[in-house]
C-alpha cells in the first residue's frame, strides 16, 4: 500500500486549488479518502475520537440492505419463472434477477454520484457519503420492470430537488429515495402501479397483482399465505417483499447503533394500532385483513426500517422520534386502506411526516424550554 | 440509607496508561503561569523579566476585574514573559531559586474570620482564581454571593487522577479549607462523592458540608452533572466550584499563612513508560517529567485529560486547572481503507466495529480524527452520553447561529464545554463541539454583562 500512498502523494499537488487539475479537487479528495482514512489530527477539545465516521455509518446501512437486495434479486427471477409455470434452480432465478436488477443499481449510482460530484465540486465541498445509501435504496423500491431511463430521471430529480437544493446530505427535508419514487409515481403512474410492472417479463394473462392490489380490490381469497408474504415469495418492488430479510437488516441497524430503535418500534406500533382500529370498524374487505398482516404486506416493513429511520428527515429529538414513528405507522396504514387510487400508503405517510418532523421537534424543544422556565418560576416563588 | 444519584447515560473510554498509585517527587526549576488558562481574563502584567519573586508575589491582574491577582507559585526569577501571535500573553516563566521563600499572609482560623477577610486573604495570596463560577466557567466574582459551592471529589474522565489517593492523610487541611468555603456562601457547600469509588475518610467524614453520592459512567464526575442533580442553575443563579486540591491550598493558607502551590499530578497515557503520581507545584514544566519516560514515535502531550485538556509542547507547562498530564500517540498517519476494516482493535461507542466483542480491552487511542468533517447526520446519538436535561444538538445549533434567546432557553447557563466532550468524541460528523459551546458561552457572557 506504500507505493499507492506514494503515488497519491505525488499527484496530490496537481489537484490542490491552483494546481493543474485544481477544479477536480473534490473528486480527487473523494477517491483519496475512500482509499485512505486521512491523516488529519484533532487540534483541541477531545483529542481522541471515535473510529466511526460517515463512511462507516453509511456503509453499514448499505450492508443492512444486502439481505433484502439478495433476496429481491432471487425473487425477481423466481416470480418471472413462476409466471410461466416453471420452477427453476436457485442460481437460475438469481441470475435472471441479477440481469434485471444490476442495471437499475448501476444507473441509480452513476446518475446520483455524478450529480453529487458536480455539486461538491462547484461548492468546493468534500463529497458526502449520503448517496451511498440513497443509491441503493432507490433500486430496492422500484418495480423490476422499470425502464432504466426512468430510474435515471427520478434519481436526478431526487438528488437535485430532494437534497442538493437544500444544501446536501444532512440538510434535506424529504427522504431522497422516496422523493425518487414519489416523482415516478406522479409522473409515470402506469409504470409504478397496477399489476403490469411487478413481475419482470411475465407470461401473458398471468396476473401480476401484489397482495395489496388484491386486498384493495376486495379479493381477500386471492391473498398469498401469511408465510409467503412474510418470507417474500410474492410480486412487489425489488427489495420490499420479504419482511424476514428486512428484519435481518433492521437487526443490523439497531445492533450497530446506526438506526433508531425508537422510530422503528413506534412505526410498527402505529401500524398495528391502525390495523386494529380498522379491524374493529371493518366496513369493507380491505379493513378485514387481520391487523398484523398489514406489516408483512407491501412496503410497510421496508419503509419502517430503511426510510422512516433516516436520521436526517425524521424527527431529531428523542421524544419526537416516538411521535414521528407512531404517526408514520398510523398514517401508512390509514392511507393504504382508505386511498382509492393507490393501494399503498407508506411512501406518502413517510414523506408527509418528513414535512411535519420539524414541527414535532419544535414542540419538543419548546417543552424543554418551558420546563426550564417553570423551574425558575418555582424557585423565585419560594424565595 | 444514603440517596445515590445514578447516572445511566455516558461512556467510560477504556484507555491504557492509568497512573499506578506510587507517589514520586518531581523536581524542576521551571514553572509558568499561563493567562490563557483563564476564560475571559485580559492580563495586565505587574513584573518585568529579571524580577525576583516569592511564592505569592503578584504577577498580573485582569484588566476587567482589577481586584483579582494572579501570583507566583514558587520563589525565583521571572525569566521570560512569553507572547504568542498578535502579542497575546501566553506564559510568564519563572526559574525557581530553590529558596522556597513565601510571602506571609498570616495564619488564622477561618471560622473566626468574616467573609470579607477570607475573600481578601484568598485574593491576595492568588488562590482566588482556583474558585470558578457557573454560568460561563470563569473565575468567581468575589463580590457576588453564590447560591452554592461544589467540590467534586472524583473525576470520571479517562485516566483521571484518584483524589482519594492524593488527599490521603490530609483531613485536617481539607476541613480547614472547607470551613473557609462555608463562610463564602449563604447556601450549601456540596461535597460530591462517588457512591462506591470514594472511600477516603477525608471526604466521607467532612463536616460543614452536604455530601452527595453519585454513581455511573463518565460524565458522572463532571461538576455540571452534580449541580444539575442537586440544585440546578436557573437564570440569574451563581454557583461556585473548585477542585479538592484547591481546598487543600486554601487550608494551608489559613493554617500556615502562605500560598503553598504544591499539588499532586498524575502522569498518564499509553505513551508513558511509567505512569505514576508526582508531587510538584502548580505550573510545573513537564520537561523533567517526560525525560526518558516516553515511548518512541510521535506523541501528543496534553495538560489535563484526553477529552478536554490542552495540547502542550514537550517543554510546556502544567495548566492552572489541571491535575494530570496525558501522553497519547499522535495520529498523523494514513490508514488504507480504514473505514472498511472489521476493526477488532478500534474502539467505538457504537457497535460499528467488531471491537464490541471484547468489552474488557483497553485501548491505545491516537489523535487521528478518523474521518472528514460532515453535516450533522446522526441524530439521537449525543443524548446517549449526555445525562443533563438539555437537548445537546439543539443547543449546539443555537450556539452556531448565535441565537442568544434560544441558547438561554435551552440551558446554556448549566453547561461547560467539557460536558460536550463525549458528544464530540462519538460524533460521526467530526464537529468541534467544545469550541462551539465555548464561543456560545463567551457570547452569552458578553451579552448579559
Amino acid at each position: 500500500m506504500k507505493a499507492l500512498r506514494k503515488y497519491i502523494d505525488k499527484i496530490k499537488p496537481q489537484f490542490k486549488p491552483g494546481g493543474r487539475f485544481g477544479m477536480l479537487h473534490s473528486t480527487f479528495d473523494a477517491f483519496e479518502t475512500f482509499l485512505f482514512v486521512p491523516n488529519i489530527t484533532t487540534l483541541k477539545g477531545s483529542h481522541i475520537r471515535d473510529h466511526i465516521d460517515m463512511k462507516r455509518t453509511m456503509s453499514l446501512v448499505v450492508l443492512a440492505m444486502m439481505p433484502p437486495l439478495l433476496f429481491g434479486i432471487w425473487n425477481v427471477g423466481f416470480q418471472h419463472y413462476r409466471s410461466f409455470g416453471e420452477a427453476m434452480p436457485l442460481m437460475d432465478n438469481f441470475m435472471f434477477g441479477l440481469a434485471k436488477v444490476l442495471p437499475i443499481i448501476i444507473v441509480s449510482y452513476v446518475t446520483g454520484l455524478a450529480i453529487e460530484f458536480i455539486f461538491a465540486q462547484s461548492r468546493k465541498h468534500e463529497v458526502n457519503e449520503g448517496f451511498l445509501v440513497s443509491g441503493m435504496l432507490i433500486p430496492l423500491i422500484m418495480p423490476p420492470d422499470i425502464p432504466l431511463w426512468m430510474v435515471a430521471v427520478s434519481t436526478a430529480f431526487a438528488v437535485i430537488i430532494g437534497k442538493e437544493v437544500f444544501g446536501g446530505t444532512g440538510m434535506n427535508i424529504l427522504n431522497p429515495a422516496l422523493t425518487a419514487r414519489a416523482f415516478l409515481f406522479f409522473a409515470y403512474p402506469q409504470d409504478i402501479s397496477g399489476d403490469q410492472v411487478w413481475i419482470a417479463e411475465k407470461a401473458d394473462a398471468y396476473s401480476g397483482a401484489t397482495p395489496l392490489a388484491e386486498a384493495a380490490s376486495g379479493n381477500l381469497d386471492n391473498l398469498p399465505s401469511a408465510f409467503d408474504m412474510f418470507f417474500g415469495f410474492i410480486p412487489g418492488s425489488i427489495g420490499e417483499t420479504s419482511t424476514f430479510m428486512i428484519l435481518i437488516g433492521a437487526f443490523i441497524l439497531i445492533f450497530t447503533g446506526v438506526g433508531s430503535a425508537r422510530i422503528l418500534l413506534s412505526v410498527f406500533a402505529g401500524g398495528l394500532v391502525m390495523g386494529l382500529i380498522f379491524n374493529l370498524w371493518a366496513f369493507n374487505e380491505f379493513m378485514r385483513i387481520p391487523f398484523w398482516q398489514h406489516i408483512i404486506m407491501g412496503g410497510f416493513a421496508f419503509g419502517a426500517v430503511y426510510m422512516a429511520t433516516d436520521p436526517v428527515t425524521a424527527s431529531q429529538t428523542n421524544r419526537g422520534k416516538y411521535i414521528f414513528g407512531f404517526l408514520v405507522g398510523l398514517l401508512g396504514i390509514l392511507i393504504r386502506v382508505v386511498n382509492p387510487a393507490y393501494p399503498e400508503g407508506m411512501m406518502l405517510a413517510i414523506l408527509l411526516m418528513n414535512v411535519f418532523a420539524p414541527l414535532i421537534d419544535h414542540y419538543v424543544i419548546e417543552a424543554n424550554i418551558k420546563r426550564r422556565l417553570k423551574r425558575l418560576k418555582r424557585v423565585t416563588m419560594k424565595s | 440509607m444514603t440517596k445515590v444519584v445514578k447516572i445511566t447515560k455516558g461512556l467510560d473510554i477504556p484507555l491504557l496508561g492509568e497512573a499506578e498509585k506510587i507517589m514520586k517527587d518531581l523536581s524542576s526549576n521551571h514553572y509558568a503561569i499561563k493567562p490563557t488558562d483563564f476564560n475571559g481574563v485580559f492580563p495586565k502584567v505587574l513584573i518585568k523579566e529579571g524580577d525576583e519573586v516569592k511564592a505569592g508575589s503578584p504577577l498580573f491582574f485582569n484588566k476587567y476585574n482589577e481586584k483579582i491577582l494572579f501570583t507566583a507559585p514558587v520563589s525565583g526569577k521571572v525569566i521570560e514573559i512569553h507572547r504568542g501571535d498578535k502579542r497575546v500573553l501566553e506564559e510568564i516563566r519563572i526559574e525557581a531559586d530553590g529558596m522556597n521563600s513565601h510571602i506571609d499572609f498570616g495564619s488564622a482560623d477561618p471560622q473566626s474570620l468574616k467573609r470579607e477577610e477570607i475573600v481578601e486573604k484568598l485574593i491576595q495570596s492568588g488562590i482566588w482564581p482556583c474558585i470558578r463560577q457557573r454560568p460561563f466557567s470563569v473565575i468567581a466574582d468575589p463580590y457576588k454571593m453564590p447560591k452554592a459551592i461544589h467540590v467534586s471529589t472524583f473525576d470520571t474522565a479517562p485516566l483521571a487522577p484518584d483524589y482519594d489517593f492524593i488527599i490521603h492523610g490530609k483531613g485536617e487541611l481539607f476541613q480547614t479549607g472547607l470551613n473557609a468555603l462555608a463562610k463564602l456562601t449563604n447556601g450549601t457547600v456540596h461535597l460530591n462523592v462517588h457512591s462506591k469509588l470514594t472511600t477516603s475518610k477525608v471526604f466521607l467524614n467532612s463536616r460543614n458540608v452536604q455530601i452527595n453520592h453519585f454513581a455511573g459512567p463518565h460524565p458522572s464526575g463532571n461538576v455540571s452533572v452534580h449541580i444539575a442533580k442537586t440544585d440546578p442553575i436557573n437564570k440569574g443563579d451563581i454557583v461556585w466550584y473548585l477542585n479538592p486540591q484547591d481546598v487543600l491550598a486554601i487550608g494551608r493558607l489559613f493554617q500556615e499563612g502562605v500560598y503553598d502551590a504544591s499539588m499532586v499530578i498524575a502522569l498518564t497515557g499509553s505513551e508513558v513508560l511509567k505512569p505514576v503520581y508526582y508531587k510538584t507545584l502548580r505550573g510545573v514544566s513537564v520537561k523533567n517529567l517526560l525525560l526518558e519516560n516516553l515511548s518512541e514515535g510521535p506523541v501528543r502531550i496534553i495538560s489535563g485529560n484526553v477529552l478536554s485538556g490542552d495540547k502542550i509542547l514537550p517543554d510546556g507547562y502544567l495548566g492552572f486547572y489541571h491535575n494530570q498530564i496525558t501522553v497519547i500517540p499522535e495520529g498523523n498517519f494514513y490508514e488504507f481503507i480504514g473505514w472498511a476494516t472489521p476493526g477488532f482493535g478500534k474502539f467505538s461507542f457504537s457497535r460499528a466495529f467488531f471491537s464490541w466483542l471484547n468489552k474488557s480491552k483497553k485501548y491505545r487511542l491516537d489523535t487521528n480524527l478518523h474521518g472528514g468533517h460532515r453535516a450533522f447526520v446522526m441524530t439521537g446519538k449525543y443524548e446517549q452520553v449526555f445525562p443533563l436535561d438539555i437537548l445537546p444538538l439543539q443547543l449546539l445549533k443555537a450556539c452556531m447561529i448565535n441565537d442568544i434567546d434560544l441558547m438561554e432557553g435551552l440551558g446554556i447557563y448549566e453547561v461547560d464545554e467539557e460536558d460536550f466532550a463525549l458528544c464530540e468524541f462519538i460524533d460521526t460528523s467530526k464537529t468541534e463541539m467544545q469550541s462551539i459551546i465555548r464561543k456560545g458561552l463567551d457570547l452569552m457572557r458578553k451579552e448579559t454583562s
